[in-house]
């Protein structure tokens, strides 16, 4: 391109934006991101088509952007640039860096009074732990997780245990899990009794030992973490102990994508991952499975996970009006069961099991329900300021006493300085 | 043939076996079902239903066009630039010229996917985000084939030059009749380092995109990369044969040209 | 004289141009950003002077992040320009099937990394991947490669070099062809031996190809990082955690833009350092040709 052609282009352009008319209908862009397989984007894609039919004064566009990573890095530069979308799904963990990056805003003010009751009020409070702050919802529950535990029902038979009773505590997690480590006459194991992926995100299994046992990781105003607690060193002793103690895990940290592979070609007999694979396992699965929850320490427990819509600040109130109804009917119940049967993403509302959809797909998925049922006893993940900081600092940590680099203790008690001087400045 | 020779060959295909064997395992799992990912039984059933269920994820046809019409205009606007730039800085004198060649030579250093958000914003004022305008505008300058074509229009003998003066010759004429030709082969070299970069460019083109009519390959392979259910290698394999086939088989048709077309002068 | 300097201006300018937008003037941007603190939504950046240059002087995963880079420098540098002159020089000689090793060297270079890596994350996946079926043939042990952190580098590193020598082969390939063949087949009467035609005709004049190979090299050992992001993501506990990756996780996922411009001030130092060195090396050889 000459430079004559660059400001030709430049000039025509502000012609363009000069000579526009007022556009008639309401425009709206929203960024997604897609963490499942199978025609997720397509899902998102019809279902605001069928929106738009039955709402012409609104012209919506579906925007992919990738992972969860790549979704926020994209909203930030987006908003810096001043070109923000109305609308995105993003980590509901993000929470208070959306707030601190002053980039979102509450739901509420768009929303009638009645409809604060029925609409925002009708969330499972587990979902709800991380999408409010002093009262103002700035996260919608949309692609909700959290993990869950999957077991090979032809591996317990062959082990001598009953197949239809999943490990309900951390003894029987070690007694079961010991019998179905199966070692060859040279000593190399065929096939692990568990496997908790340790690569990349780990923190988000670990607060699935770390609830259980009492340990809250993030303060719920979002300034503080507690990942030294004698509760969150006794998880992260625990999930050592797995690999190094006990020896029913395979050593080093664990890669996640490889997780359900390594359970259909029978490498672990047991897999923690999120139900979001539920679709995909049943699928592929050459053995019958059981779905339970994790096992239970001091109490059964899990984190919630997944993604939330977000409003942004920088729009028009028409904008954010129409940016709002348009989200109340992507999360209503007819939608909210075909989204989660497309996914597999847990409903994140009561009156949504309540959809003839969702009975009959609970029918013929039943595991679905365990992720539902596991929410009573869910806390949110882990959500503070600086988040994916913070977050990065027990990712560290979690990988280091995994790949057996530093001791279990010393190791958290480095997280918790580095997370403690991070959010230093907002006490 | 010489014991050597044996074993240069044998070692030659064991070298060309390990490097063969990411695109081998992409071939074997595209065409089998998903339960021989990792079982290599040669009496495994085949299928082509990989292709289609990759196909319905993402408007591939498209992505691939957008990612030939990047690599292209991307190109040939380096090729433009820099045999200008690079002219100015091997046959020109002016005052200034050594400062700004150091200032363009800085952009080997500087990776424009550590300047997205001052990029972002820059498009933004151009009106060019969303376009493949907007994802190949930062890289129409390269620092680097600029560098390179310097140094081989330095090797151009002054007689040529001196001579087409004479015969008074413009200097576009001159450019065009003596310093191209002869530069040929760093043109094919670049050329190749060009399309392979922006071939696989991810990160620039994710941000600065937002529609189908833009968005490159890479960006829709993306969609089977970060997933929370685990990998599927055959749908991911499928897509990757899918998008990368067209380039290996033209390899693979014109691999002598492609390689004799670097000539006799070689790269200098 | 001045209607050449008016030349060469309206030569460069198009290009100037553009390198000036897109390149000095937001570098010039994030030398400043880096002697400021990061702004966040309502609170406004502020001058800090050299703080943020503190921080990273004693930021133990900066300097973690530097001794990997040197490691992956190390290991994908001289190995990726070793193996692409071994398959340059089987590929030009009469070897079988020469045309199906031009294409196996060839693959990396049209497969995008952010598809391959997956591949190689089962290549590398401990107990069922290929690399541990293969070692099992043998009766050996599964090993977690990408999960250990005394291996995990390496692992990454050589999908590096598997992306970069066959790329790199092409250019030797090239040049290759450009030594005359009587000069090597005078040699051979002369009774010089293969090591010595190599070692005193071949590697002199493929000597440009080579300097221009390691330019791209270094900078590639810099910049290279896509596959870790499928991969590794950094880990375990940052073992596979280089410059580039840094900058990328301190920028756009914590999100610090200060201290992200501080640390791509120290890179662009390095990098200059390293690559002016071999432009200079260049540039001579050029000259006293």
């Amino acid at each position: 391109m000459t430079l004559f052609r660059l400001k030709t282009t430049l000039g025509a352009t502000a012609v363009a934006a000069l000579l526009a008319a007022p556009a008639m209908a309401v425009d709206l862009q929203f960024f997604f991101p897609v963490a499942v397989g199978g025609g997720a984007a397509q899902t998102i894609q019809d279902l605001t088509t069928e929106y738009m039919k039955a709402h012409p004064g609104v012209d919506i566009k579906p925007v992919y952007t990738g992972d969860y990573t790549s979704t926020i890095a994209k909203a930030l530069t987006a908003a810096k640039g001043g070109n923000p979308p109305q609308l995105a799904v993003i980590g509901a963990a993000e929470l208070y860096d959306l707030i601190d990056e002053d980039m979102v805003v509450p739901f509420d003010d768009y929303v009638s009074a009645d409809k604060k009751q029925s609409w925002l009020g009708g969330f499972y409070p587990a979902f709800m732990a991380n999408s409010q702050v002093d009262g103002k919802t700035y996260g919608i529950p949309f692609q909700r997780s959290t993990p869950v535990m999957y077991w090979n029902k032809d591996a317990f038979k062959k082990a001598g245990l009953d197949p239809d009773h999943a490990p309900a505590s951390w003894d029987e997690l070690v007694a079961d899990a010991q019998k179905l480590t199966v070692r060859d006459a040279s000593g190399k194991v065929t096939q692990w009794g568990v496997r908790i992926p340790t690569a990349g995100f780990p923190y988000w299994l670990f607060q699935g030992l770390a609830i259980p046992n009492g340990a809250t990781l993030g303060a719920p105003d979002g300034k503080s973490v507690a990942f030294d607690s004698p509760a969150a060193i006794e998880a992260a002793q625990f999930m050592a102990d797995l690999t190094t103690k006990y020896k029913v895990m395979e050593p080093g940290t664990l890669d996640w994508g490889a997780t359900p592979k390594a359970f259909f070609e029978g490498n672990s007999a047991i897999i923690w991952t999120t139900t979001g694979n539920l679709t995909n396992i049943t699928k592929n699965a050459p053995f019958p499975f059981g779905v339970g929850f994790l096992p239970a320490k001091k109490t059964f427990g899990a984190p919630t996970g997944g993604g939330n819509w977000y409003l942004f600040k920088q729009s028009t109130d028409e904008q954010k009006k129409a940016a709002v109804e348009f989200v109340e009917w992507m999360t209503a119940p007819d939608q909210a069961a075909k989204w989660t049967m497309a996914t597999g993403y847990v409903a994140p509302r009561p009156d949504d099991w309540e959809t003839p959809a969702l009975k009959d797909y609970v029918t013929k998925v039943p595991g679905a329900l365990v992720a539902r049922d596991q929410l009573k006893y869910a806390g949110p993940e882990l959500t503070v300021y600086q988040n994916v900081a913070i977050t990065q600092y027990l990712n560290d940590a979690l990988e280091a006493i995994m790949s057996g680099q530093k001791d279990v203790a010393s190791a958290l008690k480095e997280a918790q300085a580095k997370a403690t001087a991070a959010l230093a400045s907002y006490q | 043939m010489s014991l050597w020779d044996k074993l240069a060959t044998l070692g030659g295909w064991l070298l060309a076996l390990l490097w063969i064997a990411p695109l081998a395992y992409a071939v074997w799992t595209a065409f089998h079902p998903a339960a021989y990912e990792t079982h290599f039984d040669l009496l495994a059933p085949l299928t082509l239903e990989n292709f289609p269920a990759a196909w319905v994820q993402a408007p591939f046809a498209r992505y691939f066009l957008n990612t030939v019409i990047l690599v292209t205009v991307i190109l040939a606007v380096q090729l433009v630039l820099g045999t200008f730039a690079a002219f100015a800085f091997a046959r020109l004198r002016f005052p200034g010229k050594q400062v700004l060649f150091l200032l363009v030579l800085l952009q080997l250093m500087v990776m424009p996917d550590v300047l997205l958000v001052e990029n972002y914003r820059t498009m933004r004022i151009l009106g060019l985000t969303d376009s493949i305008m907007g994802i190949g505008l930062p890289y129409m300058a390269s620092a680097f084939f600029i560098f390179l074509l310097r140094q081989t229009f330095l090797q151009v003998p002054t007689e040529l030059d001196d001579a087409a003066r004479i015969e008074g010759a413009s200097l576009l004429t001159l450019i065009r009749r003596v310093y191209v030709p002869l530069a040929k082969p760093t043109y094919v070299a670049f050329g190749l380092i060009s399309v392979s970069a922006h071939w696989n460019n991810y990160v620039w083109p994710l941000i600065i995109t937002n529609s189908v009519s833009a968005r490159p390959l890479t960006v829709g392979l993306s969609i089977f990369s970060a997933s929370d259910s685990g990998v599927h290698w055959s749908v991911i394999n499928a897509a990757t044969l899918m998008t990368s086939g067209p380039l290996l088989v033209g390899f693979l048709l014109f691999q002598r040209a492609f390689v004799q077309s670097f000539m006799r002068a070689g790269i200098k | 004289m001045r209607r050449e300097t008016i030349h060469a201006w309206l030569m460069l300018l198009p290009a100037l141009v553009v390198l000036a937008t897109f390149m000095h003037v937001p570098a010039v941007e994030t030398i400043i950003a880096s002697f400021w603190s990061t702004a966040r939504g309502a609170r406004p950046s502020h001058f800090v002077g050299l703080k943020n240059y503190e921080r990273m002087i004693a930021d133990p995963v900066f300097w973690q992040a530097m001794r990997n880079n040197l490691v992956y420098a190390l290991v994908t540098v001289p190995l990726s320009m070793g193996l692409a002159l071994v398959m340059a020089l089987l590929v030009q000689g009469r070897v079988a099937g020469r045309a199906f090793l031009r294409m196996a060297f060839f693959t990396p270079t049209v497969l995008p990394l952010i598809a391959v890596a997956n591949i190689w994350i089962f290549f590398y996946t401990p107990g069922f991947g290929l690399i541990d079926q293969i070692r099992g043939l043998f009766g050996l042990h599964a090993q977690n490669l990408l999960g250990t952190g005394s291996t995990a580098l390496y692992a990454v590193a050589a999908v590096a070099v598997w992306k970069e020598a066959g790329f790199f082969m092409i250019f030797y390939l090239a040049a290759l062809q450009t030594i005359p063949t009587t000069l090597i087949e005078a040699a051979r009467l002369e009774g010089a031996s293969r090591w010595q035609i190599f070692r005193r005709i071949t590697l002199p004049m493929i000597m440009p190809t080579t300097l221009f190979i390691s330019v791209n090299a270094v900078i590639d050992a810099v910049r290279l990082v896509d596959h870790i992001f499928q991969m590794t993501q950094g880990g375990p506990d940052n073992a596979t955690n280089i410059l580039f990756f840094y900058i990328y996780r301190v920028g756009f996922q914590f999100w610090d833009t200060a201290y992200a411009a501080t640390l791509t001030v120290v890179m662009i130092v390095i990098l200059s350092l390293l690559a002016l060195g071999q432009v200079v090396l260049i540039d001579r050889r050029v000259h006293y040709k």
